[in-house]
């Protein structure tokens, strides 16, 4: 039963986010501090994890490809579609669910205990409006670009493991990635990430604006928003993959 | 003024409010006292419509605000100043930034003119150097005072302050006090002050409004307090000897009689 109500309460809030800002320019600012707090919180760890996975990618896929009628440039080529498809925008999501999301989940819980939504609300602001719009429209924002980069350091990733073992030279591996190369996975992986931005951040914030309780539950509410934005995100990966591959 | 009419209020099965009804004026402080637990915290929320009241009705000058929408609500609230009893400061945002929050949010104001009201309304409070500080920097009385001066900053029309000198030392007490009476005369605030401090219920109450278990146990004046018959009353108000003398000397310049148990003669010289 409770998750029906769960459910209720969260279209409830995204249906309350929606209203006319009471001042514009202290919206634009929250936006702007959101956009920073996500985009360049989590740039360090989306960088490293990215630069690992490539480079991983390529020392495994050519531990598999041992015929010698398969021509290294294909090590590349596998390399480029795993992390656009795949690694790139659901791994680093999951990376930042747990990263912005719990970031979200815990500033709006920690909020909600200490009372200042109320203070806010007692002020006459849409707290929902003014503190949970600015988090989603700015995941929207930088999550798509941080899983650009993630492609890009993915693949420079692949391409400095994949020298460094001696697996192929730097020219086969730029020439692989030339080769068959499909721009509409690079769409695909946009759309995953605009889904899976919303998803993080707006289960983020449901939880931790409805803390009830104390201190304590602030990690719970957490710690349940990374748990339910995981699984989320790997199912919304079935379903749009099976819709759109 | 704010008319407080039979509100019930419990959560699961444990009433906590149980048909209070009270009219606070305009221009004058408002007093909720209670021992802890009894409710004063709920009732303000319910006042301000933080909790939804189980039944029964809140009117803000004649209009009921228990039967308006969330837009007539905000509007409301943008008279509505309110010290919360944790304060409640925005810990991300300096002193400085806390108290012009209200400010930035609605006025247009430049930020000199700003600025010129927040240091005028920090100094009322007592509070001076701690304007870059954090919230997390200052002591539980200084954030408290912050915060009162966060809920005053605008003016507002209506005043709640929920327990604003516990944590203060009995001189920033009085002043603090003093400051709230000063604010509600000169911009005839209606102010709602939740307290179990029993000096400022003797200098600021114009409107007592004792809670016991959640229910109206007695109702009047500063003025009548003292002479109140009302056992509890007298149990929690006047609780220690010191009080007790107080008291009597406050009948004694109202009334020129002192109760006749006392016999004033007995008094040590030195
Ligand atoms: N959110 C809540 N859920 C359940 N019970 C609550 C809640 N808030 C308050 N209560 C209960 O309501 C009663 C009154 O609490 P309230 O906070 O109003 O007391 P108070 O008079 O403000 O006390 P104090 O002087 O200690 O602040 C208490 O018994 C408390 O347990
Ligand atoms: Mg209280």
């Amino acid at each position: 039963m409770t998750i029906f109500t769960d459910i209720g309460q969260y279209l409830l809030m995204i249906k309350g986010m929606f209203s006319k800002p009471e001042n514009g320019k202290m919206y634009w600012k929250e936006f702007i501090h959101q956009c920073s707090e996500i985009g360049i919180g989590s740039l360090g760890i989306v960088a490293i994890i990215s630069v690992f996975i490539g480079a991983v990618s390529t020392i495994q896929t050519a531990y598999q490809l041992v015929s010698p009628l398969i021509p290294p440039s294909t090590i590349a080529q596998i390399v480029r579609d795993t992390v656009i498809l795949e690694f790139a925008p659901t791994l680093v999501c999951i990376v930042l669910a747990g990263v912005a999301g719990s970031r979200i989940a815990s500033e709006l819980g920690n909020m909600r205990v200490s009372e200042q939504i109320d203070a806010l609300e007692i002020m006459g602001i849409n707290t929902k409006a003014y503190l949970i719009m600015p988090k989603i429209i700015g995941s929207l924002l930088m999550i798509p670009l941080l899983v650009v980069i993630s492609m890009a350091l993915g693949i420079w990733g692949g391409r400095l493991a994949g020298t460094a073992a001696k697996i192929l030279s730097a020219s086969e591996y730029d020439k692989g990635l030339l080769e068959a190369f499909r721009p509409y996975n690079v769409i695909f992986a946009l759309i995953k990430s605009y889904f899976f931005a919303f998803i993080i951040s707006s289960i983020a914030a449901f939880y931790g604006y409805y803390v009830k309780g104390g201190a304590l539950e602030i990690g719970r509410a957490s710690t349940k928003a990374v748990v339910v934005s995981c699984i989320l995100i790997l199912f919304a990966d079935y379903v749009l993959s099976a819709l759109l591959l | 003024m704010i008319e407080v009419k039979n509100i019930r209020k419990s959560f699961g099965d444990k009433i906590v409010i149980n048909n209070v009804s009270a009219t606070m004026k305009a221009g004058q402080c408002n007093l909720i006292i209670g021992s802890s637990g009894s409710g004063k915290t709920v009732l303000m929320k319910c006042m301000v419509g933080l909790f939804e009241p189980d039944s029964g009705e809140i009117l803000y000058n004649g209009h009921s605000f228990t039967e308006m929408g969330v837009e007539e609500r905000t509007e409301v609230r943008k008279e509505i100043g309110m010290l919360f009893q944790g304060s409640a400061l925005f810990d991300s945002q300096t002193v400085e930034q806390n108290v012009m929050f209200p400010l930035d949010m609605f006025t247009k104001w430049t930020q000199q003119k700003k600025q010129e009201r927040v240091n005028e309304v920090l100094a009322r409070v007592n509070i001076t150097d701690a304007n870059k500080k954090y919230p997390a920097e200052l002591s539980g009385g200084m954030k408290k005072r912050v915060a009162l001066a966060r809920a005053i900053v605008l003016n507002p029309k209506y005043l709640f302050c929920d327990e604003p000198n516990s944590g203060l030392d009995p001189q920033t007490s009085l002043v603090i006090d003093k400051l709230i009476q000063e604010i509600t005369k000169e911009y005839n605030i209606t102010t709602v002050v939740n307290t179990h401090d029993m000096n400022s219920v003797m200098e600021i109450g114009n409107y007592i409004l004792y809670m016991y278990q959640g229910n109206k146990e007695w109702e009047g004046s500063n003025k009548e307090i003292i002479f109140s018959k009302n056992e509890r009353l007298n149990q929690f108000i006047f609780a220690s000897e010191f009080l007790q003398d107080a008291k009597e000397m406050r009948m004694l310049e109202e009334t020129g009689r002192i109760p006749h148990h006392r016999n004033i003669g007995d008094t040590p010289q030195s």
